[in-house]
């Protein structure tokens, strides 16, 4: 990844360039945390976590599903889970994603603050992807 | 009469969910059903725990105060209401709602259904000698591996015992372990007559279920997108579902509340607990969540339709709950300056006095509260002006001392360890028991020939 301005969930929103990707007419993309694309809720199953990310506007879907990889989630929660799958609905705009073993034991034997994996939700809106400068313009609070 | 709808509305989410929500569905416009959804997965262990210590107890105690509140206007606006208080004790449940009845003085127009066959603690052994490993559906490990310690065992019924209840005229249906979908499922079936193997149909009744189920998280509750502007939650509508005869319904609720019924709210309920989207499986059929189609109809409605289903499995999933340990949290609170270090620097002097003290667990687990608990490393940098910081640990252990001793070693940290530390006057811990889930699967004939539906109570004989 390249220059980033880093925010930690703060007001400033995180846009930097994103090096060697989406290069075109129209520029650089540039890196846009999923906060301001999407929304999400997740849920438990035993020791797996569920997120559901749902595109904001149905407009955001086809990038979510292009960028929102099951590899790059699982990158992003690298140390945290054992393996992540990717489900598609684009009935829903939504992806459906598989954390497993992110709950520490899960149910009622996980010691953690977020045994039911409630939150994670919002732990994946934290990751960057690229898009169109013109898309991140839009998206973003000015 | 196609233009026909029937009404379900979700009056508990959960066992401990707002408590007002019933009275006011019940109240606040026309329904036909109340569907009451109590069981977690561990929460049959809870009442198996309760029943050993008291037989008549066992059940959702709080749903007989609140069906004492809500039956007369149940009475007489002919509201039947569906929900699976009944834990490991539906018949206790079902009579202490007779009860109730009969002391308001509608013993004779109260007619209870009882379904029972779900409870399969007493035939475990039986089941494993015939050849029913019951594995753990996530490990593969059989259940002799942990038979002694099991504390509740409970097949997952679908909507049959209650659509046979309720055409055997049962105004309210009380079950075990029946899915939530099932209690949603049931009075649609029943109303429009529905073939069981109709799987679209039941796909149908089983994704307006799903929706319904956790109450308000489908109304406005927990919804990220946009939740500033959601208005009203002082006094939410809790959702409702009118079913349509040819499988499709619209997701509503009563004028007046609070709360926002939309595109966004009810899909995030959908996607909630959810696995392959393609493939929900209940004991009633498969649902396709890819092929449900969502239409804000008007403000607070929401129309569904397209869904498509498959054939059920010949399988039934059972919830076993075993006992596992004993575990403890505890907190303390850092205050600036430095908060963060002082919090760290409590966690390091605590672990080495648990190592001094030579006591073993399967897991010590440390969050500082205010920096990490619910994201972990992907929470950045801490601030290093922040003005305070909760240290949160926890341990496990198969073991009740080293857990009890644990609990102990946290107040003296308050004198004895890093300054500015406050947030101690709960006093300690409570030491509680691990009760563990252990998911399987069964032959559904093994189930279904010891399910029963009685009709109780207004000269319905029992």
């Amino acid at each position: 990844m390249a220059t980033r301005r880093t925010s930690k969930g703060g007001r400033r929103p995180s846009a930097g360039r994103a090096k060697g990707r989406g290069r075109s007419a129209a520029g650089r993309a540039r890196m846009v945390q999923l906060r301001w694309l999407a929304h999400a809720r997740s849920g438990d199953k035993g020791n797996t976590a569920n997120v559901g990310l749902i595109a904001l506007e149905p407009e955001l879907y086809p990038v979510l599903v292009r960028e929102v990889t099951a590899a790059r989630v699982a990158r992003h929660f690298r140390g945290m889970v054992s393996g992540v799958e990717r489900f598609e609905l684009p009935n829903l705009g939504a992806l459906n994603f598989l954390l497993h073993d992110a709950l520490d034991g899960g149910g009622t034997i996980s010691l953690k603050t977020d045994a039911q994996g409630k939150v994670y939700s919002t732990a994946l809106l934290r990751l960057e992807i690229p898009v169109p400068p013109a898309l991140a313009r839009r998206v973003l609070p000015r | 009469m196609s233009d026909r709808v029937v009404r379900i509305a979700a009056g508990q989410g959960f066992w401990g969910d707002w408590l007002e929500a019933p009275v006011r569905q019940v109240r606040g416009g026309p329904i036909d059903y109340l569907m009451m959804d109590y069981l977690a997965e561990v929460t049959m262990s809870i009442m198996q725990k309760q029943k050993s210590r008291d037989p008549r107890a066992g059940y959702a105690r709080d749903f007989v105060p609140l069906m004492e509140r809500i039956l007369p206007d149940v009475v007489e606006r002919g509201i039947r209401v569906t929900s699976n208080a009944g834990g490991v004790n539906p018949r206790g449940c079902a009579e202490a709602v007779l009860e109730v009845a009969g002391r308001l003085g509608l013993g004779d127009r109260v007619r209870v259904g009882l379904v029972t066959g779900d409870d399969i603690l007493g035939r475990l052994d039986e089941l494993i000698a015939r050849g029913h490993p019951l594995a753990d559906m996530e490990t593969g490990r059989p259940l002799a591996e942990i038979r002694d310690r099991v504390l509740a065992a409970n097949a997952y019924l679908g909507m049959g015992p209650i659509v046979e209840a309720l055409r055997g005229g049962a105004d309210v249906v009380v079950t075990g372990r029946v899915t939530d979908t099932g209690l949603t499922l049931g009075p649609i079936f029943h109303e429009f007559g529905w073939s069981p193997e109709d799987w679209d149909k039941v796909a149908a009744g089983t994704v307006a279920g799903h929706i319904i189920e956790c109450g308000a998280q489908a109304s406005g509750g927990n919804l990220l997108k946009g939740w500033r502007s959601v208005k009203g939650m002082a006094d939410p509508g809790f959702p409702i579902v009118e079913a349509s005869p040819d499988g499709t319904f619209v997701v509503t609720k009563h004028p007046g509340t609070g709360g926002v019924v939309s595109v966004a709210s009810v899909t995030e309920q959908l996607v909630y607990e959810m696995g392959d989207p393609r493939s929900y499986i209940t004991p009633d059929g498969v649902a396709d969540f890819t092929t449900i189609r969502l239409r804000q109809a008007g403000r607070d409605r929401v129309r569904v339709s397209g869904i498509r289903g498959s054939p059920r499995t010949p399988m039934l999933k059972v919830s076993i709950a075993y006992f596992y340990g004993y575990k403890a949290v505890g907190t303390l609170v850092y205050a600036w300056p430095e908060a963060y270090d002082k919090a760290r620097a409590a966690d390091r002097i605590l672990r080495q006095r648990l190592a001094d003290l030579g006591l073993e667990f399967e897991q010590i687990l440390t969050e500082f509260v205010g920096v990490d608990a619910t994201h972990g490393r992907l929470s950045g940098k801490p601030d290093p002006d922040a003005p305070e910081v909760q240290l949160r640990i926890g341990v496990r252990a198969p073991e009740k001392a080293p857990v009890e001793r644990f609990t102990r070693e946290l107040a003296p940290l308050v004198l004895t360890g890093p300054p500015s530390v406050t947030g101690f006057a709960g006093g300690r811990p409570a030491v509680e028991e691990v009760v563990a889930y252990w998911p399987a699967l069964i032959d559904r004939g093994e189930i279904e020939r010891h399910v029963k539906v009685e009709i109780l109570g207004a000269g319905g004989g029992g």
